[in-house]
């Protein structure tokens, strides 16, 4: 049988699904990635480093706060500037923005809708337009955590190299501090929600990589931790990463000597665990996530728990941002050549970029490892292991459960496929 | 009677689309504006002829012209949603680069063709009725085209440069900061955002009818700025794509 799924529905860019089976023996299983791309790493070439993220930042709308946190990041340890205390909190706080907004909208209009059993969250019934409101209530906060800190959603303006241009009202940052406080309720109902799907049963445990937590949970960081071996500095991460192409996908895969890995919440949650808020600890145990949790369909759970830890977070960088009184801080004067990578942990897994400077402050070189190219390896792997189990079923009901595989994992398609700079390895086409 | 639509992603970020689901105060009033029947980023399912089709992204290649042309076909009306469905955005810097070039630099050297044609604006393949621009697309503004087209008016935008809406915000002058601006030239309805969070206008909703040039340069000289700093900023997002468009 061949199960064939073009463009997916319910995430982030395009993607096929093709999957043949032959008595519960898979033949072939591709995630075939058809978003087109956008060339990124070769715009970037010849641009000024203050225009860097604004361009980075377009590379994905559903991040574009991690792009140009990371963009950042990594421009400053390049020009060895260093920012202040209130900037690294503003940022965190922007990047736990969204994170609240990217895990909500996943877990809502992506993910319940195939728990529920509806093809979107929309259908406006009664009992449904509850779901929708405090869904909608919910995301919101992420939003406006991002728009009062970043200045705008989507492709945030006031981040710069070196601070911020423009910082948030402390009125503003109480009345969203009130709000995540106010949001608790809607975060228990949520717990209840999630706790009342139905995962489809698959272990398969895999090597989990994400930003160490030497900093509390993995969120921004100099130290890439395995759960399967040692870990390297950010900056050595190709000691550890090795990306090639396949002939089916626009985007590069990535393999740790070890084979696929995966990135993102269940990554965190492996290698974070201890980490976490006490509330997020509790969500973690009455829902049976666990360090060791394998099974890619309980990836909608991590979600959830990181939102309950970002949610405390977010009130306690705010507490922390309002009693040490927010100072506007002149822009910095940069200049001169070099060359760094920095990494965060994206909602969807540990996002890296590199570049490197002239002496006027110009691209020569830049480099991108998406979270969701990463994962593609790991999400064939875990197609493959799940379809034996389902030998026997019909047709729809085999696709259902593999696209709702393959949605577990929130991916970014339009993410993964825009910055490709890889060795070329793939089958059949031979330099 | 409630317009039946739908929205689709060409080549993009999905921002557009992100900033009209970020419309969470007025979500539900959207829902009794309009039926929206295909969202393939948060639906499944979809097909049928629409009153109204949103498309965003740039067209690449054979196989989404084709897309495009039938959401046109079943479509009484298209609009164009954001920079790159309007302009083709920053998407069209790919021509600065020798495409042989690009694509080694890319991929390596050898590895099999994955580019499909350079992007064009969905204006460059088929009629569109409105468009809104900007990246992203400002969500407000969104829902200005949305309500005129329910009630059967032609959309308008802003006549009117960002610089009109940055006096209005009584925001400081970005030139006086001794920085270049496009305010002056580009398409207001954005609510000058940019320069309100301390950035200058770098050009994303595209120039106004009748950009005032004389008195443009006037500005720039007198702050020591040439036109070819000018066109260097305006490039980001309005490269002139030439040959195909």
């Amino acid at each position: 049988m061949r199960i064939e799924v073009r463009h997916l529905t319910r995430i982030e860019g395009h993607a096929h699904l093709v999957v043949d089976e032959d008595r519960g023996e898979v033949t072939e299983c591709r995630l075939e990635i058809v978003e087109t791309p956008r060339f990124f790493e070769a715009i970037l070439l010849g641009h000024h480093f203050r225009d860097v993220a604004p361009l980075v930042s377009r590379i994905c709308g559903v991040c574009s706060n991690s792009h140009t946190l990371v963009s950042l990041a990594a421009t400053e340890a390049a020009l060895g500037v260093e920012v202040s205390e209130q900037t690294r909190d503003l940022r965190r706080l922007l990047a736990c923005g969204e994170i609240l907004q990217s895990h909500l909208l996943h877990l809502y209009f992506m993910a319940a809708p195939d728990y529920l059993g509806m093809d979107s969250i929309f259908p406006l019934d009664r009992r449904r337009r509850d779901l929708l409101t405090r869904a909608l209530r919910m995301k919101k906060i992420g939003t406006d955590l991002c728009r009062v800190v970043g200045g705008r959603p989507v492709h945030p303006v006031t981040p710069r190299v070196g601070g911020f241009s423009a910082l948030p009202e402390p009125s503003e940052l109480r009345a969203l501090r009130r709000r995540l406080v106010e949001v608790l309720p809607d975060l228990e109902a949520t717990v209840d929600l999630v706790g009342g799907f139905d995962f489809p049963p698959l272990d398969r445990s895999a090597e989990c990589l994400s930003l160490a937590a030497d900093d509390g949970y993995p969120l921004m960081g100099d130290r890439i931790v395995s759960s399967a071996g040692p870990g390297v500095r950010v900056g050595d991460y190709r000691g550890l990463i090795e990306e090639y192409l396949v002939d089916h996908a626009t985007a590069k895969f990535a393999s740790t000597p070890r084979g696929p890995y995966r990135v993102g919440p269940l990554a965190r949650i492996a290698n974070g665990f201890a980490a976490l808020t006490p509330m997020a600890a509790r969500v973690a145990g009455a829902l049976g996530l666990t360090p060791d949790t394998a099974n890619p369909y309980r990836i909608v759970v991590a979600r959830l728990v990181e939102v309950v830890h970002w949610v405390e977070e977010a009130i306690l960088l705010i507490d922390t941002l309002l009693i040490r009184g927010l100072r506007p801080e002149p822009p910095v004067k940069a200049g001169g050549g070099g060359r760094a990578v920095a990494a965060i942990e994206a909602p969807r897994g540990l996002l890296l970029h590199g570049y490197e400077y002239d002496g006027r402050g110009r691209v020569v070189w830049a480099e991108c490892v998406i979270p969701t190219a990463q994962n593609l390896a790991s999400i064939e792997a875990d197609l493959r292991a799940a379809v034996p189990a389902l030998q026997g079923r019909g047709r729809g009901e085999i696709t259902r459960r593999l696209e709702t595989l393959v949605r577990a994992y929130d991916p970014c398609v339009s993410c993964a496929t825009h910055l490709l700079k890889v060795r070329f390895t793939g089958r059949g086409g031979a330099p | 009677m409630k317009l039946r639509a739908g929205f689709f992603d060409f080549t993009g970020c999905e921002g557009c689309q992100l900033t009209v689901l970020n419309l969470e105060d007025e979500f539900l009033d959207l829902a009794g504006l309009i039926d929206v029947v295909e969202f393939r980023e948060v639906m499944t399912g979809g097909g049928g002829d629409l009153d109204v089709a949103f498309v965003e992204g740039s067209i690449c290649g054979p196989d989404q012209e084709a897309r495009l042309k039938d959401i046109r076909r079943r479509s009484r009306l298209l609009v164009a949603l954001g920079a790159c469905a309007d302009t083709t955005g920053i998407n069209i810097l790919v021509r600065l680069q020798d495409p042989e070039v690009l694509h080694g630099r890319v991929y390596g050297p050898g590895a099999p063709v994955r580019a499909r044609g350079h992007p064009r604006a969905v204006g460059d393949v088929v009629p569109v009725d409105a468009r809104v621009p900007g990246c992203p697309v400002d969500g407000g503004e969104f829902l200005r085209v949305l309500q005129a087209l329910a009630v059967g008016r032609t959309p308008e935008l802003p006549a009117h440069p960002v610089c009109v809406e940055c006096k209005l915000a009584e925001l400081p002058c970005v030139f006086d900061e001794g920085e270049m601006c496009l305010g002056p030239v580009v398409r207001a309805g954005c609510g000058a955002r940019c320069p309100e969070g301390g950035d200058r206008c770098r050009g994303c909703r595209g120039l106004v009818d009748n950009p005032r040039s004389s008195s443009y340069r006037r500005v720039l000289e007198e702050h020591g700025l040439t036109e070819d700093d000018m066109l260097a900023e305006f490039r980001l997002f309005n490269l002139d794509g030439g040959g195909e468009r």
